[in-house]
């Protein structure tokens, strides 16, 4: 395991304070650990993207030296970045982890779900993910969601509770008081469980650049065919992009978060190492998701309203 | 791993070694706490472009001139439609010295259960006053809170001072009034700072115009008040979450306890008791995430490994076997009410403290407490949503607690409804607003005498 580089600041701290990766990574790995101790079937979200490899990450040291004890599941928008898919199967086969793939696809050539007008999957993903929970009996969902993100999400509790049709009511969520966690549900209810909460975007790269986790190499800057559309460089491909009156270029780019193809987007990048992106983003002046993804623009209450509904 | 020599690699050096501080805001939106939020998150460079044009958006079509910073911190929309308040909101920012997680609470009277959670992790809590109005009852319900809760860290914030002129004696004397309050209520510490959030005097940069004061800005203080627990305060206890048995041919015979120390400093060859069973053992080793260290300490998670093959599951507690909590059945707390049906006597309820949940029963409610006042009303018979009161519980089975003023995390517990899983209850073990010294002043005695 790598020591630690990141040491608390001298000064006016006491010599008890943790380092903030060392308190925010105690805190995920007591989250972690809470949810195994009193959940029957938990599984975590695993895209292949940043936050939910960190996540794997923190399993992999909360339980070692026993194996991680729950599966994966990713929710296949059949719009992949095929380096992400290679990055998700060599994660797997390397941990000999379970994974379970629920496909939107699948939804789509059986007719239950219809391709929206704009070729966005982002939003259909919510049906194929309950109903894998349900058949799956999973009671316990891990995601990397944080609470930085998004509006919507800065309310969002560590444990939240979701019905049996994975929808979240605000009314039902409970307080959360120390670090006492209530997991409580009832029969076909679950629990989403978030232990990424406190972490922002630099804390998360700030974390892999001192872990040594590895990444898909679309997280650094790298030549691509993309084209614009809605102010965001998207990647050619079979998904229905581009459209005749949009002009493919090559660019150096890289991708801050990794979705489906129709609706993220790369943005303008020559950082190549760790150092380079924290440095990138440390200077940055939008958002995560205000830089790279079209589908929280499609109204102020974008996140809100999919959450409702039973998304991440 | 390179060096690159461009600017913004320095500052993402800075932020790589650095602390973090919890904190809670109270206030209400009259006091200009938004304001207040939105200045913090804007002067420390923390809101990002898109979010500020989205903000500028909303404040024009609300026909303002500039962008409304209170804006920064809106909530969602259920909340805006429906009239509820899903109640904290958690903010981060980041200076290179330092990284924040705010709870940003909403501070009317009907919130207190908000401000309780908010207050439940936080090492420091602001409280807004307006300069015009000095210590009003709703300034004296959050005193009450943090002292309840015992965040180490009071700031008042006296706001506004642009509209009293930047008068000195107008901020004097509410500070005064203000700190003798907190610290009869058993505040450990009160930082007054004068600041006008509008205008931006001292909440990051120093006012030009109050230079009759001296310390530090609000932002200043975050940056520097000392933050992590000094293992020396309390005895060592780690709640077990989860036993490690990886039964490989690799580690045939591991068995690691694994847990996040709720408090004190835990070493290698340290004799320990596991309660509630009472046996005792020896530390034989401390994993730190992968890593063999010879101590640990709070709030780190860990894995003990204990010499002997004892017995111990998920609920158990390990403690230093000189310094091993009294397990009790009989429960005195004060407690804040959560949830919107009521806590009666009588109810059968759950309880759970650090990683263990049991049966209880509510005994007796002795008294509900007035937050305007703390004056206490006897008997109320039962306690409603925001209402802060003293219980006493019986449980099914003896727990090791500690009393709330020595140790918030293991002297904590929250009660649950066992028909729905709603959490009802906070709870704090033992005498609440606990002054460091026994109160003498006969007076003040009879305000806190339940």
């Amino acid at each position: 395991m790598t020591p630690p580089v990141v040491t608390a600041r001298e000064g006016t701290d006491t010599p008890y304070a943790l380092s903030h990766l060392d308190a925010l990574e105690s805190e995920a790995v007591h989250i972690l650990r809470e949810v195994v101790g009193e959940f029957e079937r938990p599984v975590i979200l695993f895209s292949g993207g940043k936050d939910s490899i960190v996540m794997l990450h923190l399993a992999l040291k909360a339980f070692a030296p026993a194996a991680v004890p729950f599966s994966l599941l990713h929710v296949d928008t059949g719009h992949n970045f095929p380096e992400v898919l290679e990055f998700r199967d060599r994660v797997v086969a390397a941990h000999g982890l379970r994974l379970h793939v629920a496909s939107v696809q699948d939804y789509i050539d059986r007719g239950v779900l219809r391709e929206r007008p704009d070729g966005t999957r982002n939003p259909l993903q919510t049906l194929p993910l309950t109903e894998k929970i349900r058949s799956e009996r999973f009671d316990a969902v891990f995601g990397g969601g944080r609470r930085d993100e998004e509006k919507a999400r800065a309310k969002e509790r560590v444990f939240s509770l979701r019905d049996a049709f994975s929808q979240w009511d605000p009314r039902r969520q409970r307080p959360e008081l120390w670090q006492l966690y209530n997991g409580r549900h009832a029969p076909g209810e679950h629990v989403r469980v978030f232990p990424l909460s406190n972490w922002t975007e630099l804390d998360v790269w700030q974390y892999i650049a001192r872990e040594g986790i590895e990444l898909p190499e679309i997280y650094f800057a790298h030549e691509r065919e993309v084209f614009q559309r809605s102010g965001m460089w998207l990647t050619a491909g079979a998904w229905g992009g581009p459209e005749e009156d949009e002009r493919v270029e090559r660019r150096l780019v890289r991708y801050r978060t990794v979705g489906d193809m129709s609706c993220t987007g790369a943005v303008d990048s020559d950082a190549v190492t760790l150092e380079q992106v924290i440095a990138e983003i440390a200077a940055s002046r939008l958002t995560e998701r205000g830089a790279t993804r079209a589908d929280d623009k499609l109204s102020e209450a974008a996140m809100e309203d999919r959450k409702r509904e039973g998304y991440f | 791993m390179t060096t690159t020599t461009t600017t913004p690699t320095t500052r993402a050096a800075d932020l790589s070694a650095t602390t973090l501080l919890r904190f809670a805001t109270a206030g209400s939106v009259d006091d200009g706490k938004s304001t207040l939020v939105g200045r913090l998150l804007h002067d420390s460079k923390s809101v990002l472009a898109d979010q500020l044009e989205a903000v500028e958006r909303a404040s024009a079509s609300r026909g303002q001139d500039g962008p409304d910073l209170a804006l920064l911190t809106d909530g969602l929309r259920a909340e805006r439609e429906q009239g509820i308040t899903i109640d904290v909101a958690y903010r981060y920012f980041a200076t290179p010295r330092r990284r924040f997680i705010l709870a940003d609470t909403p501070g009317h009277v009907q919130y207190t259960r908000n401000m309780v959670t908010g207050a439940s992790t936080a090492e420091l809590t602001v409280i807004l006053v307006d300069a015009r109005h000095g210590v009003v009852e709703q300034t004296r319900r959050h005193a009450a809170i943090a002292a309840l809760l015992r965040v180490p860290h009071v700031v008042l914030a006296v706001n506004k001072m642009d509209l009293v002129d930047y008068r000195e004696p107008v901020f004097a004397a509410i500070a005064e009034e203000f700190t003798a309050y907190a610290t009869e209520l058993g505040v450990l510490e009160v930082t007054a700072i004068p600041i006008s959030a509008l205008a931006g005097d001292n909440v990051v940069e120093p006012s030009a115009t109050m230079d009759w004061y001296g310390g530090p800005t609000v932002l200043e203080h975050l940056e520097t008040v000392p933050v992590g627990h000094d293992p020396a305060h309390g005895h060592a206890r780690l709640p077990v979450q989860y036993v490690i048995r990886p039964q490989t041919a690799e580690h045939p015979d591991y068995r690691g306890y694994a847990g996040q120390i709720a408090a004190g400093v835990f070493r290698v060859g340290e004799r320990v008791t596991v309660l509630p069973s009472g046996h005792t053992t020896t530390i034989s080793g401390i994993d730190l995430l992968g890593r063999p260290v010879e101590a640990a300490r709070t709030p780190q998670s860990v894995t003990l490994l204990l010499a002997d093959d004892i017995d111990i599951s998920r609920g158990d507690l390990i403690v230093p076997t000189e310094h091993a909590p009294s397990a009790t059945q009989d429960i005195d707390a004060t407690v804040c009410h959560v949830a919107d049906q009521p806590l009666t006597v009588g109810h059968r309820v759950l309880l759970k403290h650090g990683t263990r949940t049991v049966k209880a029963l509510v005994q007796d409610i002795p008294s509900r407490l007035t937050l305007d006042d703390l004056s206490p009303h006897p008997r109320p018979g039962q306690l409603v949503a925001n209402d802060i009161g003293r219980v006493t519980l019986r449980t099914a089975e003896p727990l090791p607690v500690d009393a709330y003023a020595d140790s918030r995390r293991t002297g904590s517990f929250i009660l649950i409804d066992p028909a729905d899983g709603t959490t009802l209850t906070a709870g704090m073990v033992g005498e609440s607003f606990a002054a460091p010294e026994p109160v003498t002043d006969p007076a003040a005695e009879d305000g806190w005498d339940f």
